[in-house]
């Protein structure tokens, strides 16, 4: 069982690439140690900037600095960053095309019984309506790994969210199926393919390995990048099976789900059930008794598809 | 200091008010209120049509955007965009002259026109010469109204926790805004005291429309360390012509013919007592 969560992950990251430029600023808003920088802070004070808690300003901050060529990483919980500065991400990163990475840390429903303030189940919804904003919702450490190196290579804006606990691994170490903007195919079936993001798709790789049992033949597409969406991985999962499934700790709207909905419906219509958390605060709990009771587990969506073919 | 700025205010003033005709639009009580700022800012100023990505370039933020047609009467002005593609485009279908300040515009380094983000962005370029060791100051000039965003302060407490000797802004302080006056709408008064509060330097302009006492302000500015500076600079919104002068309505508005003349008048009659001076 993977102890170590995909913050821990960026963390090693920036730090790696700390040593060789100079011109990589990270700033936090007091959320280094939620944010698993604080061994960041320490090794390169010179390039971390601490805003206190003061989200507007850390956003605004990191794009000033982004605009004077410095790759402004501006970390902060989901909840906050995605709302709290919203307009900052709207016009000082994204209309700006400043080169600011937001990271939303402890995002979706990983606070757990922290309740609604510190979710973040809108933050897709809001940050992929933004033009000009990428959205990324990494699943496990090493995809991690590839995809904030990836992001230190180029100089527009994006969004990723991370979530707090550890995932148990999905790729293994030096063998991660990586390709900026490509989903990626974790399983490949012919009845159904469960389209998932971010800690979702563990539970839908489980989902297939189960079904597989019951003869159902399940493909699993670990959508990463939900902006840009991967339309083309999008309608050969659904051109390929019976149904498609789409998971994520999300909101019912604006989400993942909704955008493959509008992909496949407009090109090749197909069955498409969107499974994420209702419309209303979730269940106090934490994130797997959430997900369990939403339906968004291994059985949850198991289920869900056995139903939906059968039925 | 170029010595006709003063005349040349003007000038501009009347650029200003053609473009304001041209696209049917325009913050056009502010823009009078904010032009000798600006301009007496691009005179000083360490940046030219040249040198647009100089990293050592001076930086200049129009935190209240929307008086973009006073930064685009000086920026023409200074050589960075031409002024009958302005009059031509500003406002039509497909233009880049937006009623807001835009950065794919040569001269212009950030998008602005939501209030209360231009010292933030301001404190991140400072600090990012800082970091550097570069020379370069950073301005930004903000509306009295816009004083009520929160995040104002949020980067006003920031700039002088970071020491930012090389931030400058500018509140015009034109006391109007679109409902009405400032005092009226959300005070104010104690402007001074609160950005010294903050950890500002403050200087106080009387006239924030004399380009002498705005130039004596910038060269002050430069001379204090380990801290920003703010300068309040009382200005008049709508100024150089009475039909526009202290009156909230010309927040936003386009002259009638008969008030552009009058307008046109003023502005040619203020001019020529300059030049008698």
């Amino acid at each position: 069982m993977n102890k170590i969560a995909n913050r821990a992950v960026m963390c090693e990251v920036l730090m790696e690439r700390a040593k060789r430029d100079p011109d990589l600023v990270v700033l936090c808003s007091d959320s280094r140690g939620s944010a698993s920088l604080a061994p960041f802070a320490q090794a390169y004070p010179k390039q971390f900037v601490e805003v206190g808690i003061a989200e507007q300003d850390l956003v605004s901050i990191a794009a000033g600095l982004a605009v004077c060529g410095k790759k402004a990483y501006a970390v902060s919980p989901a909840s906050f960053l995605s709302t709290r500065s919203y307009e900052q991400a709207k016009v000082d990163c994204a209309y700006s095309r400043a080169n600011v990475k937001l990271i939303g840390i402890s995002g979706g429903v990983s606070y757990g019984a922290l309740g609604m303030t510190h979710h973040s189940a809108q933050d897709i919804a809001a940050m992929a309506a933004i033009p000009g904003m990428r959205v990324y919702l990494p699943s496990d450490r090493r995809q991690t790994k590839r995809l904030f190196e990836s992001l230190l290579e180029d100089s527009q804006t994006a969004y990723v969210r991370l979530g707090r606990n550890p995932v148990e691994d999905l790729y293994e170490e030096g063998s991660v199926p990586f390709e900026m903007d490509r989903a990626v195919w974790v399983r490949r079936g012919r009845d159904v393919a469960i389209i998932a993001c971010g800690e979702m798709v563990k539970p839908a790789v489980d989902a297939a390995d189960a079904l597989t049992k019951e003869g159902i033949s399940a493909a699993v597409l670990d959508m990463y990048c939900v902006k840009p969406l991967d339309t083309q991985a999008v309608l050969e999962a659904a051109q390929s099976s019976k149904l498609v499934v789409t998971v994520e700790e999300h909101a019912p709207w604006g989400g993942l789900g909704p955008m493959v909905d509008r992909v496949v419906s407009e090109n090749c219509p197909r069955r498409v059930i969107n499974l994420a958390l209702p419309d209303e605060p979730v269940i106090t709990g934490e994130s797997k008794e959430v997900f369990a009771h939403y339906g968004l587990d291994a059985t949850g969506i198991s289920k869900t598809v056995a139903d939906a073919l059968r039925g | 200091m170029n010595p006709d700025l003063k005349i040349k205010a003007y000038d501009l003033r009347k650029n200003i008010l053609d473009i304001v005709i041209a696209g049917r639009c325009g913050h056009i009580g502010g823009d009078m209120s904010v032009l000798e700022v600006l301009m007496t800012l691009y005179d000083r100023m360490n940046v030219s049509p040249d040198r647009l990505e100089d990293p050592d370039r001076d930086r200049f933020v129009l935190s209240k955007g929307h008086c973009v047609e006073a930064l685009y009467a000086v920026l023409a002005e200074k050589g960075f965009l031409s002024l009958p593609d302005i009059l031509e485009r500003y406002s039509k279908f497909g233009s880049p002259y937006i009623g807001h300040p835009n950065n794919k515009l040569p001269g212009i380094e950030m998008n602005s026109g939501s209030l209360g983000h231009g010292l933030g962005v301001s404190v991140g370029m400072a600090l990012a010469g800082k970091m550097d060791g570069r020379p370069y100051r950073v301005y930004t000039a903000m509306g009295d109204g816009e004083l009520a965003e929160g995040s104002v302060w949020e980067a006003a407490m920031a700039a002088s926790h970071f020491h930012l000797d090389n931030l400058c802004a500018v509140v015009d302080r034109n006391r109007l805004q679109i409902s009405g006056p400032t005092e009226e709408v959300m005070a104010h008064e104690d402007l001074a005291a609160r950005f010294a509060s903050f950890g500002w330097h403050v200087i106080r302009v009387s006239d924030g429309n004399d380009v002498e006492q705005l130039n004596a302000a910038f060269d002050e500015a430069e001379t204090v360390k380990e801290k920003p500076t703010v300068i309040i600079a009382n200005t008049v919104k709508g100024c150089g012509s009475a039909v526009m002068e202290d009156k909230a309505a010309w927040h936003h508005k386009v002259p009638t013919q008969e008030e552009y003349d009058q307008i046109v008048q003023d502005f040619a009659a203020r001019k020529e007592a300059l030049r008698c001076e």
